[in-house]
């Protein structure tokens, strides 16, 4: 494993940066919300993003995507994450569209692979429930045979882009008791299916998220997406490789808000100097610049491992995740007290990394959760 | 790389050949080894034998020209020999600052006689180096120091105290930084010279530290002669010479800390944790310690994952990275935290200073964590490395 970009990834990382100053500043979430935008990102430039090649980057050429790997896709989220670019690569790519391309047959494959790759369809993956925290086995949610098919009854909370999504992958329970790892499947289910109720929630990021209400919901069994009652091993994968994306993510925004503080230390005269004079501040900033550093490392080695198959991927996959959360929040805080005041006012940027490091932190685990399963992986 | 194949296939056969059996798993930390030089003493002959062997081979100082008695190796041969020792659980020939700081130092500001002078003692292990830098009056502002030296002729007549001088008591030369222009700014007054321990006029008292032992030292200079051809670089640019050697000296306490945290030492761990902790079904029972170690190996791993990739970097051609700067503070930092963590897991069987009722592993990690409490003000403190961070990394204004 080399922890270095390649030629091709530097230059990646400076189309994927000049693209983003170009067409994706904050102000574009900020409008985004302002309007209460019922599509919570923007169509055109998903297309776009498609057309760059970077929807479907991680998926193979004959679905109509570029067939790279997770090294080369943290470089384009790590430029998306330092503006807050609300598109749905979470949901889509790397929760949905894994799913699909990991554990589904080769009709779901084909029917949905080259549509999302193109930058139209959309998928969300619905697994977290009022109970289950970061659990991802913790399904109350029951499927229950009926005929040939399944009758899907439960709640799921804060789903990533059902409003938009066309499609959704549901974690159900055909067997086992609430906590089991087994017993779970995977169920594709149009959004449109009877029974099926999606209702738009705000959290403080403003990124879609949604409540989904399963009554009675009839699938048949083509909707099984892997194996039935072996969900589990299928679920974890995935979240994990989402977990790297995610994490790329967040090292650029942890970057980006890093960046805005430094300039603001440089500029802001108090006492008839910048304030980034003051050693006070100074160490501070060192501090969170060494937690960056330490964070990209770990970012580095997750996504190469993923791309490698590494047999260490797990515990990489909780030591990136613990630490990005960790550096996030940390440089967010950081940020507004360095900021002080106007840190605090809506107008400044400052604030939407703030409330960006809270839900990135508690997605697939915050890092307390990781650094419990580190351990558990490492024997003690 | 079929050359550097062949290179290790000799390397292996080499060792297989000549490595003393008696050495096989003394492979200590970067701070434990035979440190050579007039004063030492060899428990186990085969040391002193194996020292003789890699010197002829140019093994002590791999990458150091053939000329001066190094092995004239590439970077890359160097990794595979370090391998190959590594394989072999043999320790290395040689360590000490003569290897890690007055070396490179001499290679990149030394004359050529300077350079003929001292770098092929070194490669043999027969001269111990010391670093008379700090003074009792300058500290973290090192530049402050006040130990003069005044022309007479072709030497100068060094006078004062110097500080903190590790194991000078067991060193046979001095690399000093000394004032020769008291009338200039602090910085450019300042010239780096070297003597010979038993030049008259150097005297040496050691100081025992909380941990009990003496690494360092006071060095009082009384009207000591020392000749003007030892000055190194030019005179008054001392200042600049020994930046580039406190460089090297972070790299090496970063390397030794880092390592120590993230390799070997850590598998230590799960065995303190088992040996003195309760387990229930595989897990540690008490969740807060299982937390603590958790986030200190998470920690090791990461510096090691950085370290890796400041390597990395520089391998594929790129300038040293912002990221190297971070090492000396983390690393140290980092191995004073892992050294808490194993107090509170052996527990009250930590607070032994010797004698009945606590056994050698809980007394040396007792010491150990004594002594760890210098990581973060030698060599740099903290505080002032994270200027140094906020100044030459972040642009902080001053």
């Amino acid at each position: 494993m080399q922890l270095v970009l390649t030629e091709e990834q530097e230059l990646l990382a400076k189309t994927a940066g000049d693209w983003v100053r170009e067409h994706s500043p904050v102000t574009r979430v900020r409008q985004l919300r302002d309007t209460n935008d019922p599509t919570g990102f923007s169509r055109p430039l998903w297309k776009q993003m498609a057309e760059l090649g970077w929807v479907g980057i991680v998926f193979p050429e004959q679905y109509g995507g570029a067939g790279m790997g997770y090294a080369d896709l943290a470089v384009v989220l790590e430029a998306l994450g330092r503006t807050l670019a609300p598109e749905p690569f979470l949901s889509t790519v790397l929760l949905g569209g894994q799913a699909l391309l990991v554990g589904g047959s080769d009709a779901q494959k084909k029917a949905w692979l080259p549509g999302l790759c193109e930058g139209g369809k959309l998928l969300a993956l619905a697994q977290q429930e009022p109970k289950s925290r970061h659990d991802l086995f913790r399904v109350a949610t029951r499927a229950r045979p009926d005929g040939t098919g399944f009758r899907l009854e439960g709640e799921k909370i804060q789903v990533l882009d059902a409003q938009v999504a066309d499609a959704l992958l549901v974690v159900a329970r055909s067997s086992g008791g609430e906590r089991d790892a087994a017993g779970l499947t995977l169920f594709l289910v149009p959004r449109d299916a009877a029974g099926l109720r999606v209702t738009p929630q705000t959290r403080i990021d403003h990124r879609n998220a949604a409540l989904v209400r399963l009554d009675g919901v009839r699938v048949g069994a083509d909707a099984v997406v892997g194996a039935i009652g072996q969900g589990g091993a299928l679920l974890q994968q995935v979240v994990d490789c989402a977990t790297v994306g995610l994490c790329a993510e967040m090292l650029g925004a942890t970057s980006q808000v890093f960046d805005d503080t430094l300039h603001y230390l440089k500029t802001r005269i108090q006492f008839g100097v910048p304030i980034g004079s003051f050693q006070a501040l100074k160490h501070r900033a060192a501090r969170v610049f060494m937690e960056i550093e330490l964070a990209r490392s770990a970012v580095m080695a997750v996504a190469r491992a993923a791309d490698a198959g590494d047999a260490d991927f797990e515990k990489l996959v909780s030591l990136a995740k613990a630490r990005c959360s960790d550096a996030f929040v940390l440089a967010a805080n950081e940020a507004v007290q360095m900021f002080g005041g106007v840190g605090m006012t809506d107008e400044y940027d400052v604030g939407f990394y703030l409330k960006r490091a809270r839900v990135a932190e508690m997605t697939f685990g915050d890092a307390a959760w990781h650094r419990e399963r580190y351990a558990r992986l490492g024997g003690y | 790389m079929a050359d550097l194949e062949s290179f290790r296939e000799d390397v292996r056969q080499w060792l297989a050949a000549n490595a003393p059996k008696s050495l096989v798993g003394m492979t200590g930390g970067d701070l434990e080894g035979n440190w050579g030089g007039r004063k030492a003493t060899y428990p186990n002959p085969d040391m002193k034998r194996w020292l003789e062997l890699c010197a002829a081979r140019g093994f002590t100082a791999p990458e150091w020209p053939r000329e001066y008695g190094g092995g004239g190796l590439s970077r890359e041969e160097t990794k595979v020999l370090r391998q190959e020792l590594a394989r072999a659980k043999l320790p290395p020939p040689l360590i000490g600052f003569g290897l890690t700081m007055i070396g490179p130092t001499l290679l990149m500001f030394g004359d050529e006689e300077q350079k003929k002078e001292h770098l092929p003692k070194i490669c043999r292990g027969e001269i111990r180096w010391c670093q008379g830098y700090s003074e009792p009056g300058a500290g973290s502002d090192l530049a402050g120091l006040q130990t003069r030296a005044v022309l007479d002729g072709d030497h100068y007549i060094l006078n004062g105290q110097k500080i903190w001088t590790s194991y000078a008591d067991l060193c046979d030369w001095q690399f000093c930084l000394v004032r020769t222009d008291p009338n200039a700014k602090k910085q450019e007054g300042i010239s780096f010279i070297l003597f010979d321990m038993e030049t008259p006029g150097v005297s040496v008292k050691p100081i025992k530290l909380i941990s009990g032992s003496s690494p360092f030292c006071e060095t009082f200079l009384t009207d000591v002669r020392v000749p003007v051809k030892n000055v190194v670089s030019k005179v008054n640019n001392g200042w600049t010479v020994a930046k580039a050697l406190l460089a090297h000296e972070r790299t090496m306490i970063a390397d030794a800390f880092g390592s120590a945290a993230g390799g070997g030492k850590s598998r230590g761990f799960t065995a303190l944790a088992r040996d003195y902790l309760d387990f229930e079904d595989g897990t540690l029972a008490d969740a807060s310690l299982r937390h603590r170690i958790a986030q200190v190996e998470m920690d090791a791993r990461a510096f090691l994952l950085t370290t890796q990739r400041a390597r990395d970097a520089a391998k594929a051609g790129h300038a040293p990275g912002t990221e190297s700067s971070i090492f000396k503070v983390y690393g140290t930092e980092l191995n004073q935290r892992r050294l808490e963590v194993m107090l509170s897991i052996a527990g009250p069987q930590a607070l032994g200073w010797e004698g009945a009722g606590f056994d050698e592993r809980e007394l040396d990690l007792t010491r150990q964590w004594l002594r760890s409490r210098a990581n973060t003000i030698e060599g740099g403190t903290s505080e002032v490395q994270l200027n140094i961070i906020a100044k030459r990394v972040l642009g902080l204004p001053d």
